[in-house]
């Protein structure tokens, strides 16, 4: 019985070996290509639609319900302690840091990265991929790397613009609700944020949108077993996403701590 | 030509070609057959260098597929069409943009030439006019045609093809064994073909090749074959229950 576990445990670690192996070669790859003529600007322009342009709205609604709750989260403790001034300070400082770029990169995930998954799994089972190799053309040129460089430049504009809509949010319950004037709510917010806020915030989020990009792609290229093994690669995609992107953000975080205490 | 050198091929332990030999001269069509899953279309992988060999060599043209460079690669595949057993059409794009996929991504061939060249590769597959369907708007047999179109219009020197009738009704598989063979004829080109289907490999085929537990286990033209006392290929050939194929083969 025993056995049977290390056994277990022995094959789960080399499943997230070989796993990391594979995402490293595919970075590798995609980073070379993406940097190799020719440009496929063309690839690039309908990737960003799908994954920057399209995800505006459900990016709005989680964004403002995220600053509708952090500011009433806030004032439920700081009114106690008589400092609602600064719930803007609070929340701008959590959204730039750390909820926009995660919260956006969670979305993000969930929405085009299962989408990449299950259009690129989708491709290998019924040798669509093949097809390509056999056609001359890199599957990785074609398909991951208009992905990435989509990805690597929307997600950070994605957080940009939740970054904002969360403040407004949050600015709406505590004019509304909480009785802060709107001139104080944004004085405070915008004397509390520094450069370095929004760049770490927005660094992260560069990474998130590689991570999303390269995972999901690399699930999508692994797909074995019809539509079955589709749907077990989507979902493992978009765990497997999520727990990266939790790990980056907790190593970033730490590094930006003490790079720039 | 095509030259197959003591190729094997393995997967979880599974041997699947084992020392395969196999040549096919400039402007053949050889017909490779065998039972499902007998390493067929593994074997049309390696000559297009989908799949590499654990031993042996593949080699067309002279030129060892296992070891091109990325540039010498994709030359060699410049040259060699594959039409996959699904057709392996790309859903998000129309029929003019696959069968043209290949001219638009290597050549600089002007809009209006690609269009003439789209639509004469339909024509002669019988399927002018389509250009603006889906391909989730074509039945089997249709996608298996616009699949050949794809493989001719970027005039192949070679064309490979996976179970080219399965799955479609018997007048569309043999309107389409009827169309390799005008292709091959009018194009001159070398074709190679893996197929269960014996009337197809009949009608198609120059040469007839037997693929069994990994090895050629028996070439000729089709009436050498038809004619043959093997005991292995009399029973494939004639689809007979009985015999030394079993269910494990």
């Amino acid at each position: 019985m025993l056995m049977l576990l290390f056994i277990d445990l022995g094959r789960k670690v080399l499943n997230f070996m070989y796993f990391i192996g594979g995402l490293t070669s595919l970075a590798a790859q995609t980073v070379y290509l993406t940097l190799k003529p020719p440009y496929k600007y063309e690839h690039i322009i309908v990737q960003s639609k799908n994954a920057g342009y399209d995800s505006f709205p459900i990016v709005s609604v989680v964004a403002l319900f995220i600053g509708f709750i952090f500011a009433l989260q806030s004032a439920y403790f700081m009114q106690r302690i008589g400092s609602e001034m600064y719930i803007a300070s609070l929340v701008a400082m959590a959204i730039v840091r750390e909820l926009g770029p995660v919260i956006t990169a969670l979305v993000v995930a969930g929405r085009v990265g299962a989408s990449n998954t299950a259009e690129l799994g989708s491709m290998q089972v019924t040798e669509q991929i093949d097809a390509l190799e056999t056609m001359a053309t890199n599957p990785v040129k074609y398909l991951v790397v208009p992905r990435f460089v989509a990805l690597s430049i929307m997600l950070p504009v994605l957080t940009l613009y939740a970054n904002i809509i969360g403040i407004i949010g949050s600015y709406l319950i505590c004019v509304w609700k909480l009785g802060i004037t709107g001139n104080m709510y944004m004085h405070i917010t915008f004397n509390s944020l520094l450069y370095k806020d929004l760049f770490t915030g927005l660094f992260k989020s560069w990474i998130f949108g590689m991570l999303i990009a390269l995972i999901s792609c690399h699930e999508g290229f692994n797909v074995t077993g019809g539509a079955e093994g589709v749907g077990k690669a989507t979902t493992r995609s978009v765990v497997f996403t999520f727990i990266m992107i939790i790990a980056a953000d907790c190593f970033f975080t730490a590094l930006f701590y003490f790079i720039f205490p | 030509m095509i030259e197959i050198q003591k190729l094997s091929k393995g997967f979880n332990n599974n041997l699947v070609l084992d020392g395969l030999n196999l040549h096919v001269s400039t402007g053949q069509t050889c017909v490779i057959i065998g039972r499902s899953g007998c390493g067929k279309s593994v074997l049309l992988k390696h000559i297009v260098g989908l799949l590499r060999p654990d031993s042996g060599r593949v080699l067309v043209d002279g030129k060892e597929v296992a070891v091109l460079g990325e540039l010498e690669l994709t030359a060699l595949r410049a040259k060699i069409s594959m039409v996959f057993q699904g057709g392996a059409l790309f859903d998000s794009m129309n029929v003019t943009e696959n069968v043209g996929f290949g001219l638009i991504e290597h050549t600089h061939i002007n809009r209006k030439e690609l269009l003439a060249r789209v639509e004469e590769s339909l024509f002669l597959v019988g399927l002018g006019g389509i250009g603006n369907l889906m391909p989730s708007e074509l039945s089997g047999g249709m996608k298996k045609r616009v699949a050949l179109a794809r493989a001719i219009c970027i005039r192949p020197e070679i064309i490979l093809y996976d179970e080219p009738t399965t799955g479609v009704d018997p007048i569309t598989a043999d309107s389409i064994n009827g169309l390799i063979r005008s292709l091959h004829d009018k194009l001159k080109v070398t074709s190679f073909a893996v197929t269960h289907d014996m009337k197809s490999a009949y009608r198609i085929a120059d040469k007839i090749a037997m693929l069994y537990k990994g090895k050629i286990i028996l070439e000729g033209t089709p009436s050498e074959i038809q004619r043959t006392t093997d005991p292995v290929v009399h029973q494939f050939i004639n689809g007979l229950a009985r015999g030394p194929i079993t269910e494990g083969d």
